[in-house]
């Protein structure tokens, strides 16, 4: 069984604490889902976003800081520093933004990153592509967890590129992965633990709903039921259908 | 001797004195700066008043109780009854859908509608909605004629920092964020606002630009004068405008009208919206203590309302929709 860093989630669903209407409905979608994970962004607060973060922390789940907005390497070594300082979790969301209209990773500098913070004992969880040589660097430089993504950031998409990603799947199979960024749906969510990945992380699919809680119910027993499926081993596609009773002797005209 | 001593002369504070005159109350205002000026959030309001807009991301009670602003403002000052404009880049047109979805009393726009409406934005935007019955007013004109309605009818703003403790009798707190160490659950939400010359462009109500990540809405304060508004970030810095919220801001403006960049830059501004975790304004009790607060990005909107409970509460002892636990 793949685990976090040591930590096994009771339900795989991680949740983001950016755009809900206001934190009573953020602690609603929270309650709602019972998410066991919430990623929290240091990033635009200029340091001053106590009152928040002290919501963020009263959900009394595991928190994930994220590097959200941070564009080099040293930035978001910067501030993976100041949120380990704040929130006492060496677990950090390692975000390195490549391209500012898309959000695509930067591959480069997010590879330098991790290996800075792995090194200073960091447990790090990179957002990355599907892309497996990149992967393989990034478990080189130490990470456990990958979190590649479903398709671009708030986007709703889905699960893009279904291939790369079953199989990126198949290469790191002691990797536990999350599938990050890009889901629209709790079919979409459903469908990533389906195919064994570990759990899912969003943000705007719930925030955005027009009932954020309710939302993320959704996604909550999707992530079971996905999860259960993985567990209960899928059939398989076949190419011809297979009745479930023989059709010979039976009056079947 | 007074009734009511209301602490704090920000939109909270002034239409509060209003409602208690209007409750026939003996009423003192009092603020440890004096009257409105930039060392209080309402300073830096966009004056929008539009409950149908902001319906869209907020509980109904700031629908319901914003839409009687607008005539309860247009008894001391100027209001402006043009409705409200929403526009989407052509890229991000799901946002207008989702708007659309979430809000009431809008009317499609094409591209002739939105020429009718704002010759100046024709040829520039194919889709929008518009919202007939909402209105603008300024709201640095309308704190100052609310104050001198006040004066009016014999209420000036004593300019003396005084604690709710050291006031005899009943208080109306309206204090704004000053007033965070008596309510635990209020909080600092940062907003950013700029204000622009630009002469050459006639827009004659707001317009709100929708996009995921950076929306924006311009309010036109006439001589070619426009507000960009607005940041909401979870901070209770109040350092300068960051070059981050500037660019964001400025290039929805240049998305609307590419003449916004040739604007002259006359003020940029940042401050602290009060908020409680559900983002709506309230009234919390405590004794003879009434805090009027939490008014997020609603103060305009929702400061005639919560007055007039408030005020009710202390001539009659009944409580409105607005009063909260703490």
């Amino acid at each position: 069984m793949r685990d976090f860093y040591g930590t096994t989630l009771p339900l795989p669903l991680m949740l983001g604490t950016a755009r809900y209407p206001s934190p009573a409905v953020m602690e609603a979608a929270f309650r709602q889902s019972a998410a066991p994970v919430a990623t929290v962004s240091l990033r635009r607060e200029q340091g001053a976003g106590q009152a928040f973060w002290d919501m963020v922390r009263g959900l009394g789940v595991h928190l994930l800081p994220n590097t959200a907005g941070c564009h080099s390497a040293r930035e978001a070594i910067t501030t993976a520093q100041m949120a380990r300082e704040y929130f006492g979790t060496n677990w950090i969301k390692l975000e390195v933004i490549g391209h500012a209209d898309t959000l695509q990773p930067d591959p480069f500098g997010l590879v330098e990153a991790a290996e800075a913070l792995c090194a200073d004992g960091f447990e790090v969880f990179p957002y990355t592509t599907e892309d497996q040589v990149l992967a393989a660097r990034l478990v080189d430089a130490g990470c456990r967890v990958l979190m590649p993504w479903g398709a671009p950031i708030g986007s709703g998409l889905g699960l893009n590129n279904l291939h790369g990603l079953r199989s990126l799947r198949a290469a790191f199979p002691d990797v536990a992965m999350v599938i990050d960024a890009g889901l629209g749906l709790p079919s979409h969510a459903a469908q990533a633990l389906e195919m064994g990945f570990d759990a899912v992380l969003l943000n705007t699919a719930v925030a955005e709903a027009r009932d954020p809680a309710a939302m993320a119910e959704a996604f909550a027993l999707a992530c079971r039921a996905g999860a259960l499926a993985a567990a209960s081993g899928p059939m398989g596609q076949r190419d011809m259908a297979v009745p479930s009773t023989p059709v010979i002797g039976k009056a079947w005209l | 001797m007074s009734d009511v001593t209301i602490i704090g002369a920000g939109v909270a504070g002034l239409w509060a004195a209003r409602a208690c005159l209007a409750q026939g109350l003996r009423t003192r205002l009092v603020d440890r700066k004096g009257t409105p000026g930039p060392h209080g959030c309402s300073w830096w309001a966009g004056g929008m008043l539009a409950p149908f807009c902001e319906g869209a991301l907020s509980e109904p009670a700031v629908v319901t109780h914003g839409r009687r602003a607008a005539a309860l403002w247009g008894e001391v000052t100027e209001v402006t009854h043009r409705g409200t404009l929403v526009l989407a880049p052509e890229r991000d047109r799901a946002e207008l859908q989702r708007f659309a979805a979430r809000t009431e009393g809008h009317s499609d726009c094409d591209a002739e509608a939105i020429a009718e409406c704002e010759p100046d934005l024709a040829g520039r935007h194919r889709r929008g909605l518009f919202f007939a019955e909402e209105a603008h007013l300024n709201p640095r004109q309308a704190l100052q004629d609310l104050t001198q309605a006040l004066v009016a009818a014999g209420v000036t703003v004593e300019t003396t920092a005084l604690a709710p403790s050291e006031a005899a009798g009943p208080v109306i707190d309206c204090r704004g964020m000053a007033a965070s160490d008596a309510l635990p659950g209020l909080r600092a939400v940062r907003g950013e606002m700029i204000l622009l010359r630009a002469p050459e462009i006639t827009l004659t109500r707001p317009i709100r630009l929708l996009h995921p990540r950076h929306p924006l809405y311009v309010v036109p304060r006439g001589n070619g004068i426009y507000m960009l508004g607005a940041t909401q970030i979870e901070s209770a810095s109040r350092a300068q405008m960051t070059a981050r919220s500037a660019l964001e801001l400025l290039s929805a403006a240049y998305a609307l009208d590419p003449r916004f960049a040739e604007a002259e830059i006359i003020e940029m501004g940042a401050d602290l919206r009060p908020a409680f975790a559900d983002n709506l304004p309230g009234i919390v009790q405590r004794g003879a203590t009434l805090h009027l607060n939490g008014l997020f990005r609603h103060g305009f909107l929702m400061a005639p309302a919560l007055a007039e409970q408030a005020a009710a509460f202390l001539a009659t002892a009944t409580t409105g929709d607005l009063f909260r636990e703490d």
